[in-house]
C-alpha cells in the first residue's frame, strides 16, 4: 500500500502543481485588465528602491479604476492570488510525503517494488539503505522535484517583502518547471512501478556508491541545482511583472547563496570522494559528469557577484537576470548529461536515451522560453545606476567574463564530444585541454579576485588602487620567488599558481584591514573567508601538481619501498572481513624519518551482490600532506603490486573548498540578519 | 561616460571575451582533443606518435601477460577488424578483464604499439563506452 500511497501523492502534487499555475495565471491576467493602462504605468510596474506592499497597491488601482465592473474583477483576481500560497504550501507537503514514502519502501526492503529490487539489497547496512532511495535515476529525479516543492512551499511561507504580483508570477513559474518534471517521474520513470511477482532478493546497491561522502552527495547538488531553479523562477517572475529592480535582487540572493553553499560543498566533497575512493590518486577528472557540477557552478559564482551589484547598487540589471537563465540552464543541462546515457563517463550510471530526449524537451522548453521571454521583454527592463570603469561594479563585471570564459570553455569541451559524435566523429576531450585553457583564465580570475574588494563602489582612482596593492603583489612576488628557489623545477602553472596563491591570500584579508572588527558586517567576513578559501585551495592544487612523488612496486613481505620523506615496509597480507564485504588488507609498517612507525591497512575488497572487487586506499594525513597507498593485484610469484603517493599539502585542496563553501554560509547569515533588520528599522523611522 | 556609451562598451568587452573564450577553446580543441580511436581506425591511418589518445575495445580472450617487474602487463584490443597490442604499467582497475570493453589512454609508439598510462574500465559490471557499443554493433553487422 505504501507504494500506491506515494504514487497518489504524487499524482496529486502534480494537480495542484497545475493548480498553482493556473490559480497565478488567471489571477495575474485577470488583475491586469482590471487596471487602466495608465495607472499600471505608474505604480505596479515602476521599480522604486523601496519596498511596495501588493495589497495596498491594488487597493489603491481600483479605487482610481471606475466601474464596478473591474472591481469585481479584481476581487475575483484577488482571491485567485490568494489561493496562490496556500497551494504550493500543500504541494511542497505532498511531493515530500511522496519521497518519505519512498525511503520507507527501501527501509523495509519491500522487493516488490521494481526500483527497491534493482537498487536495494536486504542485507544492507540501514544507511545505504535508505540512501538507496536517490541513489538512483527515478530516486534521484522524485528528490529533485520534492526539494523544488519544498522550496516553492518556503517562499510561499518566508517571502514577505517583494511585489505580490512579482512574487505570484514566480510562483507561477516555478509551477511550470516542476510540472515537467512531475510529468517526467508519472509517464517515463514511475518510482513506485510494481514488481510482480516480487523478487526474492535486492540487486544491491554499487559497492562504489557505499560510502558515506557519497550518500550525501547527490543530494547536496541537487539542492545547488534546484537553489537555482528558484532564482529562475524569480528571474522569469521579474520579467513577467517588469519588476527587475533592488527589491528582487535581494528576494533573489539567498536562493542563489544558498544553492552556491550547496553546490560548493557537493563539488568539494565529490571531488575527495574521488580521491579517497577510487584509489586513483586524482582529485579532479575534468569528466563530463564533474564537469556538470561545475558548469552550474561557475554560472552560480558570477550571478552571485552581479546580484550583489544589483541590490546594493541598482547596476547591471539585464546581465543578472540573463544569468539567472545561464545558471538554471546549466543545471538542466548538467542533469540531462547525467541522465541522458550520451556520455562516456566513469560515473554516468543511468543509461537511457528515451529519458534523455524526455530531459532534452524540457531543457528546450524552459530554457527556450526563458530566453524567449528575455529577449521580448529585456528591452523594457530600465537602465539602472551607472559608474565608472574602475569601480567595484567595474571589477564585478571583470569577474564576471572571466567566470563566462571558463564556463563556455568547459561547455564546449564537454559538449564537442557529443556533437562530434552526432555529427560521426567519434573523440572525447580530456584534461589537457581543460587544463591548458582554464588555468591561464583561473589565474588572471584570482587577480580579479585581489583586487576587486579594494576598489570603491561608483569610482576609484587607479593611483590609489595601485598603493593598495603592494603587499599583496610584494607577498606574491616573494613566494614566487621563494618557491623557484627551493624548488627550480616546477613547472610555470603550479609556480604562477602558488605565487598568486599566496597574494591572494593577503588580499583576501586586507578588506579588514584598519576596520572596527566588531562592527564589520558578517557578509563582508563571508567574502573575506570565500576568498581565502580559493587561495588555500589553488595552494593545494599547485602543491599536489608540483610536488607529488609516486611510486609503483611489487615487493615481496618485508622489503622496503621509499617514497617521499617515508619508508614503507609489507608486513603482510590477511583477510578482512566487513557486514558484506571481505576482503584482503595489506599491512604496511611506514616511517618517516627517525618518527615513530604506523600501520596502514589498504584493502581490496570483494562484495558479493553484486559482484565487484574495488580497492579501498589507505590515507594518512600529517601536517604537510598525506601519504596515499593502494595494494593491487599478486604476481603468482609472491609479490603484491603497490602503488603509494606523497602529495604534499593536497588536503589544502579540499579545506580550501570548504571555506569558499563557509564563507558563503556566513553572507547568507548576514544578509538575511540584516535584511531582516533593515524593515524594522524604516517602520521605527 | 554617457550610460548608452558605457553599455555599448560592455557590450562590447563581453562579445569580445566570448569570442577570445571560443577561439581559445576551438584552437585547443585542435591540438588537445584526445582523439578516440578504436583498432580498426588505427589499422588504415595511425595517429601521430606522441599525442595522448584514448583507445577503445575489447580485451581480446587470452590476452594478458603479466611482465617480470610485477607491475606491467601487456594485452591486445580488439574491435573484431583490428588488433593493437598494448602495454600499461599500474594497477588495473578491478573491472578490467579478458573479453571486457576497455579504454586505455596514452600514446601510439613508432611500431604502432600503444603505451597506456590509464585504463578506464566502467564502475558497473555491464558497461560499454557508448562510442565502443556502437563501434561492436558496426562491426557485427559487418562481419558475414
Amino acid at each position: 500500500m505504501i507504494a500506491e500511497a506515494g504514487l497518489a501523492a504524487l499524482w496529486l502534487a502534480a494537480a495542484l502543481a497545475l493548480l498553482q499555475l493556473v490559480l497565478a495565471g488567471l489571477g495575474l491576467w485577470m488583475s491586469r485588465t482590471s487596471v487602466r493602462p495608465e495607472l499600471v504605468e505608474g505604480s505596479s510596474f515602476s521599480s522604486s528602491v523601496e519596498q511596495k506592499n501588493g495589497a495596498s497597491t491594488s487597493s489603491a488601482r481600483t479605487g482610481g479604476g471606475g466601474s464596478a465592473l473591474t472591481e469585481e474583477k479584481a476581487a475575483t483576481a484577488a482571491q485567485l492570488i490568494a489561493g496562490v500560497r496556500p497551494v504550493a504550501i500543500v504541494q511542497g507537503l505532498l511531493a515530500a510525503l511522496s519521497f518519505v514514502l519512498l525511503i520507507l519502501l527501501f527501509i523495509r526492503s519491500d522487493m516488490s517494488v521494481v526500483l527497491v529490487a534493482q537498487n536495494s539489497h536486504s542485507a544492507k547496512p540501514l544507511m545505504y539503505k535508505i540512501a538507496g532511495a536517490w541513489g538512483n535515476h527515478e530516486g534521484s529525479m522524485l528528490l529533485w522535484v520534492t526539494v523544488l516543492a519544498i522550496a516553492g512551499g518556503a517562499i510561499a511561507i518566508i517571502e514577505r517583502r517583494l511585489n505580490e504580483a512579482t512574487l505570484v508570477a514566480t510562483m507561477a513559474a516555478q509551477a511550470a518547471i516542476a510540472l515537467g518534471f512531475y510529468a517526467f517521474l508519472l509517464i517515463a520513470s514511475n518510482p513506485f512501478a510494481r514488481l510482480n511477482p516480487a523478487a526474492p532478493e535486492g540487486a544491491g546497491l554499487n559497492p562504489l556508491l557505499q560510502d558515506p561522502g557519497l550518500a550525501f552527495h547527490p543530494p547536496t547538488l541537487y539542492f545547488g541545482y534546484v537553489g537555482l531553479s528558484v532564482a529562475f523562477s524569480f528571474a522569469v517572475g521579474a520579467l513577467v511583472m517588469r519588476d527587475v529592480g533592488p527589491a528582487f535582487a535581494r528576494a533573489m540572493r539567498p536562493w542563489v547563496l544558498g544553492a552556491w553553499i550547496f553546490l560548493t560543498i557537493g563539488i568539494t566533497a565529490g571531488s575527495y570522494w574521488a580521491y579517497y575512493e577510487l584509489g586513483w590518486g586524482g582529485w579532479w577528472f575534468w569528466d563530463p559528469v564533474e564537469n556538470a557540477s561545475l558548469m552550474p557552478w561557475l554560472a552560480a559564482t558570477a550571478l552571485l557577484h552581479s546580484v550583489t551589484v544589483l541590490a546594493t547598487r541598482d547596476g547591471l540589471r539585464s546581465w543578472t537576470i540573463m544569468l539567472a537563465v545561464v545558471a538554471f540552464s546549466m543545471s538542466m543541462i548538467g542533469t540531462f548529461l547525467v541522465r541522458s546515457g550520451i556520455l562516456t563517463s566513469v560515473h554516468a550510471f543511468a543509461v537511457d536515451p528515451s529519458r534523455g530526449s524526455f530531459i532534452l524537451a524540457l531543457l528546450i522548453l524552459y530554457i527556450g522560453g526563458a530566453l524567449v521571454l528575455f529577449g521580448w521583454r529585456i528591452g523594457s527592463v530600465k537602465q539602472g545606476s551607472t559608474f565608472e570603469l574602475v569601480s567595484r561594479e567595474g571589477g564585478l563585471i571583470f569577474n564576471n567574463l572571466l567566470l563566462s570564459v571558463i564556463l563556455g570553455i568547459v561547455l564546449i569541451g564537454t559538449l564537442y564530444p557529443i556533437v562530434a559524435q552526432a555529427m560521426g566523429t567519434q573523440l572525447s576531450v580530456g584534461p589537457p585541454f581543460f587544463n591548458k585553457t582554464t588555468a591561464p583564465i583561473a589565474l588572471l580570475l584570482m587577480l580579479g579576485m585581489a583586487v576587486g574588494p579594494m576598489i570603491r563602489w561608483r569610482r576609484d582612482e587607479g593611483k590609489e588602487l595601485i598603493g593598495r596593492m603592494t603587499a599583496p603583489i610584494g607577498v606574491a612576488l616573494a613566494g614566487l620567488v621563494a618557491v623557484f628557489v627551493i624548488a627550480p623545477d616546477t613547472a610555470i602553472l603550479p609556480l604562477l599558481g602558488l605565487g598568486f596563491a599566496f597574494g591572494l591570500a593577503v588580499a583576501s584579508v586586507a578588506p579588514l584591514w584598519k576596520r572596527n572588527l566588531r562592527r564589520t558586517p558578517l557578509f563582508t567576513y563571508g567574502m573575506v573567508v570565500a576568498h581565502l578559501g580559493v587561495a588555500v585551495s589553488v595552494a593545494g592544487m599547485a602543491s599536489e601538481a608540483a610536488f607529488t612523488q609516486e611510486k609503483l612496486v611489487a615487493v615481496r613481505v618485508g622489503q622496503v619501498t621509499e617514497v617521499g620523506p617515508y619508508s614503507v615496509v609489507l608486513e603482510g597480507i590477511r583477510p578482512a572481513i566487513g557486514p558484506n564485504w571481505s576482503a584482503l588488507e595489506g599491512r604496511l609498517r611506514v616511517q618517516r624519518g627517525e618518527a615513530t612507525p604506523f600501520t596502514m591497512r589498504p584493502q581490496s575488497r570483494f562484495f558479493s551482490a553484486p559482484p565487484t572487487v574495488t580497492s579501498e586506499a589507505a590515507i594518512e594525513t600529517v601536517f604537510d600532506g598525506q601519504l596515499y597507498t593502494v595494494l593491487g593485484q599478486p604476481d603468482g610469484e609472491g609479490r603484491w603490486q603497490l602503488r603509494l603517493w606523497w602529495k604534499p599539502f593536497v588536503t589544502l585542496i579540499w579545506l580550501g573548498g570548504m571555506l569558499i563553501g563557509l564563507g558563503g554560509l556566513l553572507s547568507l547569515i548576514g544578509r538575511v540578519v540584516r535584511e531582516r533588520r533593515i524593515p524594522i528599522r524604516m517602520a521605527a523611522a | 561616460m554617457k550610460a548608452k556609451h558605457q553599455r555599448l562598451l560592455l557590450a562590447g568587452l563581453g562579445l569580445v571575451a566570448v569570442m577570445g573564450a571560443s577561439g581559445l577553446a576551438l584552437s585547443a580543441l585542435q591540438d588537445e582533443a584526445a582523439f578516440f580511436y578504436a583498432p580498426a581506425d588505427v589499422a588504415g591511418k595511425p595517429p601521430p606518435v606522441g599525442r595522448a589518445v584514448r583507445l577503445g575495445g575489447m580485451v581480446a580472450a587470452g590476452s594478458i601477460k603479466p611482465q617480470p617487474d610485477g607491475v606491467s602487463i601487456n594485452f591486445v584490443v580488439t574491435d573484431g577488424k583490428a588488433t593493437v597490442p598494448v602495454r600499461f604499467s599500474g594497477i588495473a582497475p578491478d573491472l578490467f578483464k579478458e573479453d571486457s570493453g576497455v579504454v586505455a589512454e596514452g600514446m601510439f609508439q613508432p611500431d604502432g604499439s600503444f603505451t597506456a598510462t590509464n585504463l578506464l574500465a566502467k564502475h558497473d559490471e555491464r558497461y560499454m563506452p557508448p562510442e565502443m557499443a556502437g563501434k561492436m554493433a558496426a562491426a557485427e553487422t559487418l562481419e558475414p
